[in-house]
């Protein structure tokens, strides 16, 4: 085994809070060796970004930190959580730097990004003028920025997600580092991006001889990724072991839960003869880009004629990746979105109702949405929530037989009925889901659309969803439609899938078959990609 | 909290229905006690100022020829002194509570009311009405605000209820604006989709979805539209486009009693006491009603 580099001893971090103490890592210790991949894994709110960013000292004020970070830099070794605010200001972006979650944001939107890189090198480096510049554009050209010497004059708008993800990355390698702390640096990317940008580190990683600290809620990825594992869990390290161990022979229970979290199971198929209750044909989305007084205004076509027949108790399945149209798709089909082609529900021709003669359908075709935390209203209870439905649709029901159908609605998605006087902010996010699940059932609907519904969601509370989703669909013969870039999820739940691409389906089959042999070359690449098999 | 619930609902009736925000925001008010000293004490400001001017033992123009500009004392029955016209300030500053309470009372109530409304509309409809909507706004706002006055008072004659409607007039614009641009925010949230998606009009949507979602920017900006108002109506009467003598509002009392400060300090202190304890009363209050139309603060 190399050198040490990191050795974090009983790290303790709490945050002071106006209604008390709050204890977010409790007794944290692992170590990091020069040039190793570490992992460490948990779900939301065991830790892993608040340890991490202890590192660095990043934490807000009212965070109190005890134990010992000890550092094998450029001075020896040292404990970090001792050093002075000069020294770590030292540290950061030169021996240890940090890549974010969202490249959306990481980014300052008013400078170029090729300022923003040599903003780092002017403080950590003598390098000025045309050498600094030069830096910049070979740093550029290592993450694969395509033509950086054009590109170190744009802005962060001008970029995609990866592409910005990569600046990051070049500003993060800038001073070679000896670690690079990567906190989910992969979540908010699509799924072929995602590979890209996991390859391109690990090849950065050899070629800087770098250590990496990976935070991750996915297994997925560190199975193809880190050396070793530490999972987290409630602030607490409950297993570290070495990658290929702890997959082959997880020996903590939470371990094994996380890794068997991985969706399973196939969805029973349909009878082809099953009544058609849902159709598109030719659905067309256009949004105006610019609106102009005089001239037409310039169109964004989002779905670009789009054929779809859904059967009684089918569950379809769209996937793609963001900006591919399946979400417009999704509300168009609602007719939440203006649309051109034919919608037909049941036996009714949606295309020309208004909002009037549309609203008795709505009881019968329902949503679900992605966001557990925008799709309610702070400011309603669950009761409210749930009942709105009612309220549109069966005014005549009286006060308490409301509530018994809220009630029953709630005990469907196994939440305490108690709950409903409480508001959305004091449920987590797989319970806000259900909250958002009873809010579309309470009506019985026969069709419901979910639009990512289990994205936002941690792994294991994920699986807990989609086992309820499947047993709803079993006991009300609902049908759905099943938006997600989850290629895993999707393959769980769908009977047929349709892959989206730049508004336009690339393919769409039976989705065993699809995922077997998939025959168009971006579907393959998808599936790739979803499932690592080119990362190794 | 996710366990199984087998048993056949509990009489539902047994159990409330679930509180509105309303009633469990007032339970949270009730918690706060800065904001109920506030709401106590302005209750009490608002009753002496409609009650009390018949309990002192003089009139708003009487005046008492023994003491002009007389300090406070309890022997002449002037509890806050008299002014250079030998009238009784406690009285007047009474009166003058009346017009300022009711001024901000009028201004705030319809730049609340049209300026919630007109906001969460065009923001929620969006586009060509949202356009021509905020047009009208922009045209309200480019027209002078003093020359407004005075067209009214050349049309229609000097009358106190002008003040009102020019107040209120210019006032719901700058509150219209700020909850556009909440609604604009607000609107592209899911559950606004999810309403739609239910079939809820629209109408509905922007009560009980938009509007509500609102409230914490719309009370602070209450707080700090009640002081301006209460501002501007006496610099109308300072213009001489408010009231009118023997009338009188706590802005024109201020300010006689700034020109009086070092021969008489109490013509200053004591309507400038009633001012400041409401704005500060005022102040705790919308800060307390904010965070109790929170259901995320406890």
């Amino acid at each position: 085994m190399s050198r040490s580099l990191l050795e974090i001893e009983r790290l303790q971090v709490a945050f002071e809070l106006p209604h008390g103490r709050v204890a977010a890592v409790k007794d944290v210790s692992f170590s990091l060796a020069e040039g190793e991949t570490l992992a460490l894994v948990g779900e939301s709110g065991s830790g892993k970004s608040v340890s991490s960013t202890a590192i660095l000292r990043l934490l807000p004020e009212f965070a109190a930190t005890r134990g010992a970070i000890h550092w094998h830099g450029s001075q020896g070794r040292e404990n970090l959580l001792a050093a002075s605010s000069r020294r770590m200001r030292h540290i950061r972006g030169n021996e240890i730097s940090m890549i974010f979650q969202e490249p959306m944001t990481s980014l300052n939107p008013l400078q170029r990004i090729g300022r923003q890189v040599r903003e780092v090198l002017d403080k950590h480096t003598k390098l000025r003028g045309q050498a600094a510049q030069r830096r910049v554009i070979e740093l550029f050209e290592q993450v694969g920025i395509p033509e950086p010497e054009r590109r170190v004059a744009s802005y962060p708008h001008e970029l995609s997600g990866g592409q910005r993800q990569r600046v990051m990355i070049a500003m993060a390698l800038a001073c070679e580092p000896r670690l690079l702390i990567a906190d989910e640096p992969t979540t908010a990317l699509d799924v072929t991006v995602q590979a890209q940008i996991l390859a391109l580190l690990k090849q950065l990683q050899r070629q800087y001889g770098m250590a990496i600290l990976f935070i991750t809620h996915d297994l997925g990825i560190v199975r193809h990724f880190a050396d070793r594992v530490c999972v987290m869990r409630h602030g607490e390290v409950v297993e570290s072991a070495t990658t290929r161990e702890l997959f082959a022979s997880p020996r903590h229970d939470y371990t094994r839960m996380l890794i068997e979290a991985e969706p399973r199971g196939r969805k029973p198929p349909v009878a082809d003869t099953a009544p058609v209750i849902m159709q598109a044909r030719d659905l067309k989305v256009r949004f105006a880009l610019k609106k102009r007084l005089f001239r037409p205004s310039d169109y964004f076509e989002a779905v670009r004629g789009i054929d779809l027949t859904i059967r009684q108790g089918q569950t379809v399945g769209i996937v793609g990746e963001s900006g591919s149209g399946k979400s417009t798709l999704g509300r168009a089909l609602l007719r939440l979105l203006q649309s051109s082609g034919d919608i037909h529900f049941e036996d009714t021709d949606l295309t020309h109702l208004d909002s009037g003669t549309l609203r008795p359908l709505r009881s019968r075709m329902q949503v679900v949405f992605q966001d557990p935390f925008g799709s309610l209203s702070p400011r309603m209870t669950v009761g409210e929530i749930v009942s709105e439905g009612l309220r549109v649709h069966h005014p005549e029901l009286t006060r308490r037989q409301r509530t018994e159908r809220v009630i029953e609605a709630l005990e469907e998605v196994s939440l305490d009925p108690a709950t409903r006087q409480r508001y959305p902010h004091e449920f987590s996010g797989g319970q806000r889901q259900r909250i958002a699940i009873a809010r579309a059932l309470v009506l019985k609907p026969r069709f419901l659309l979910l639009d990512e519904p289990t994205s936002a969601l941690d792994r294991s509370v994920q699986a807990t969803v989609i086992e309820l989703l499947r047993n709803l669909q079993q006991r009300h013969g609902l049908t759905y439609l099943f938006i997600s870039h989850d290629l895993a999820v999707v393959r769980a739940l769908a009977d047929t899938v349709l892959v989206m691409k730049e508004g336009r389906v690339v393919e769409q089959g039976e989705t065993e078959a699809l995922f077997r042999s998939p025959r168009e070359t971006y579907t393959r690449e998808l599936i790739r990609a979803a499932f690592l098999e080119q990362v190794a | 909290m996710t366990t199984e619930h087998t048993a056949t609902h509990p009489g539902a009736g047994d159990l409330p229905a679930g509180e509105s925000l309303g009633r469990d925001a007032w339970r949270r008010l009730k918690q706060n006690r800065a904001a109920m000293v506030s709401l106590v004490l302005l209750i009490l400001i608002a009753i002496a100022c409609v009650v009390g001017p018949w309990l002192t033992p003089w009139g708003l123009n009487e005046v008492n020829w023994n003491a002009f500009r007389a300090p406070p004392s309890l022997a002449d029955g002037h509890l806050a002194g008299t002014d250079a016209n030998g009238r009784d300030l406690l009285t007047r500053t009474l009166y003058g509570g009346q017009i300022s309470l009711s001024v901000a009372l009028v201004a705030t109530l319809v730049s609340l009311v049209i300026g919630v409304l007109y906001g969460a509309i065009a923001g929620y409809l969006g586009g060509r009405v949202d356009n021509l909507m905020m047009r009208f706004v922009d045209i309200m706002y480019s027209l002078p605000f003093m020359f407004l006055v005075i067209l009214l008072m050349v049309v229609f004659g000097r009358n106190i209820l002008l003040i009102y409607a020019a107040i209120g007039a210019v006032e719901w614009l700058d509150m219209s604006r700020i909850v556009r641009g909440q609604t604009l925010a607000l609107k592209r949230r899911e559950f606004v989709e999810a309403a739609r998606a239910l079939g809820v009009r629209s109408r509905t949507i922007v009560m009980r979805h938009l509007i509500p979602n609102t409230l914490g920017p719309v009370v602070v900006y209450v707080t700090l539209t009640v002081p301006k108002v209460i501002l501007l109506e006496s610099f109308l009467s300072f213009l001489g486009l408010g009231v009118q003598e023997p009338m009188t509002s706590w802005g024109v009392l201020i300010s006689e009693g700034v020109d009086m400060m070092q021969g008489a300090p109490w013509m200053l202190l004591v309507p400038s006491t009633f001012l400041a304890v409401t704005l500060l009363c005022l102040n705790f209050l919308g800060d307390g009603l904010r965070d109790a139309l929170d259901p995320r603060t406890r």
